[in-house]
């Protein structure tokens, strides 16, 4: 493509070339999540379990009252849906974050990061594609969900589009951060217990916040600063097609801090240059 | 490769703009690299030129630096202290331009065995910039090459060691580099594969005009005519044709040349890095 007989390369990139290698780690990505079927299965089952089987029991016990953005009393699994949502994307996130780090192990890794684009593009083309996955997930949770009478405006389901792609970026960066600085794979589940739960049970996927407050002041101010609190209203909103400036506020502000802790982490000259070569190279 | 043991300082140094000489440019040019993983030192001012159309072997013993070496050529890890330098593009200061020049075989296995085989070139070449229509017949076209056409359709999990060795290498060269690493790439190959592999590097040398940098620690793979350096313990014990290495030592073939340069370096008293 690039090289003259003189050994002299035109200086930067096309347009075309960073799409065509955008379009080549989404296709990557997509093709691994078609080749491991269980992953898909599984990522719906976990959001269809709380729905048809926590959601109905938890109905009778939990009163919902007339919160924003519904106008009237609604039931406890519409309440649930999108905290559902973002939890299927806040597992791809890890799952993406996980598979990062067995690339690494493994040696995948480094034939996305011995590529001539910059560094921060090709994380940012990883970050995308993971959101790509987590949004087919989404939507096949929402198809399912629709059959449960989880049905929300018809233009609910594009106007949540930019939303999931929001919350899925915040997410898919807080693991590919988190993933930078994990040496072994073995490491990676109990950072995910110290992440996920905590960050799913302290929010506002389950229960509204005012709830919480009358529980524990405590664990509300918690729920309040956790970003995953803001991507669920986010969702919720959206879905209902209103905005929750504050939470797109939070949100986009996560997103960014995030990806540049997740770049800066990658950096060659900083994250990587920590970490000694693979196992058995010298 | 530039045979001199001068000092380090007298080492071409690499510019991050490109020159005007191309005859007089270096396929790869190490100048005073240093680097340590902690207090561990792992290279000490490493130096040597490897030039175009070229094979030169990279010889040492497990731990000697080579795959250090190598994540520094290739930017993985960020360089500590010296410069490098890919056909006069500094590392450092324009990876983009350099690393388009570089194709690179890891010593573990870099494919992604749930693709196929041409999923993988294709993925490879996506990561280059090259568009798919390109990409499918430089594909079909390396395949053909290395006699794996019948199997662009199969699983890379399918295939045997030499055979993935050999797509590895084919993945490397996609996008035309003009300099190729391989980070010994003939391990755990049994001794047809590893012929195959070691002559179809040679030829890619002699009939496309690739720099080579062969890093082994097999002292059958190095051939008379060959450049060669000699790392151990993180330094360059001996660097030049191969003919006279072994002359210098006074030894009277590798095998031996290689016993004495680093029986010497041990006898010298020189710190353990």
């Amino acid at each position: 493509m690039s090289s003259t007989a003189t050994g002299q390369t035109r200086r930067g990139f096309s347009l075309a070339e960073y799409i065509t290698c955008l379009n080549g780690i989404v296709w990557r990505e997509a093709l691994r999540f078609l080749h491991q079927r269980e992953r898909f299965v599984s990522a719906l089952v976990r959001p269809l379990v709380w729905l048809f089987i926590f959601a109905v029991g938890f109905r009778q016990v939990l009163g919902i009252s007339i919160i924003p953005p519904y106008e009237t009393y609604i039931l406890y699994e519409v309440y649930i849906a999108p905290g559902l949502m973002a939890m299927i994307q806040l597992f791809n996130g890890m799952q993406s974050s996980l598979s990062m780090v067995y690339d690494r192990e493994m040696g995948n890794m480094r034939t996305l990061l011995v590529s001539p684009l910059p560094r921060w593009y090709l994380l940012f083309c990883k970050l995308l594609a993971g959101t790509a996955v987590s949004l087919l997930q989404v939507y096949a949770f929402l198809v399912i969900a629709w059959f449960w009478d989880i049905a929300p405006p018809p233009t609910g389901y594009l106007t949540v589009l930019p939303a999931l792609i929001l919350s899925g970026l915040m997410l898919g960066a807080l693991g590919m951060l988190i993933s930078s600085g994990i040496k072994q794979l073995e490491n990676f589940a109990g950072v995910m217990n110290f992440v996920i739960f905590p960050m799913f049970f302290a929010s506002s996927a389950l229960y509204p916040l005012w709830r919480v407050l009358e529980g524990s002041p405590l664990l509300y101010y918690v729920c309040l600063f956790n970003p995953f609190t803001h991507a669920v209203e986010l969702i919720r909103f959206a879905l209902y097609e209103k905005t929750n400036w504050v939470s797109l506020l939070v949100v986009g502000g996560c997103t960014a801090v995030f990806m540049i802790g997740a770049i800066y982490a990658y950096d060659p000259q900083r994250g990587l240059v920590r970490r000694g070569p693979a196992g058995g190279e010298t | 490769m530039t045979a001199t043991n001068a000092p380090s300082t007298s080492q071409p140094q690499p510019d991050p703009r490109p020159r005007q000489d191309a005859a007089a440019i270096p396929a790869l040019s190490i100048a005073g690299i240093s680097h340590s993983y902690g207090p561990r030192h792992a290279l000490i001012d490493i130096n040597f030129t490897v030039a175009p159309a070229s094979f030169t072997a990279l010889l040492g013993l497990n731990g000697a630096g080579k795959s250090t070496l190598f994540s520094l050529v290739t930017r993985l890890f960020g360089i500590q202290a010296g410069r490098i330098g890919i056909f006069g593009h500094d590392v450092g200061q324009a990876p983009g331009e350099a690393l388009r020049l570089l194709g690179v075989v890891f010593q573990p296995r870099t494919l992604d065995l749930d693709l196929s085989v041409t999923q993988n070139l294709l993925y490879h070449a996506a990561l280059h910039g090259i568009a798919r229509r390109e990409a499918r017949l430089r594909s079909d076209e390396v395949l053909a090459r290395i006699g794996l056409a019948d199997r662009a359709s199969s699983k890379v999990r399918d295939l045997s060691g030499g055979q993935m060795r050999r797509l590895e290498i084919a993945r490397a060269l996609l996008h035309r580099p003009r300099l190729l690493l391989l980070d010994e790439a003939t391990v755990g190959l049994d001794v047809k594969a590893r012929a195959d592999i070691l002559s179809h590097v040679r030829q890619l040398v002699t009939e496309q005009g690739i720099g080579v940098l062969w890093a082994t620690h097999l002292f059958d793979e190095i051939m008379p005519g060959d450049d060669l350096v000699v790392l151990h313990q993180g330094r360059v014990l001996a660097r030049g044709p191969v003919e006279d290495i072994i002359a210098e030592a006074g030894a009277h073939d590798i095998n031996s040349a290689f016993m004495r340069l680093t029986g010497a370096a041990a006898e010298s008293g020189r710190p353990a890095p």
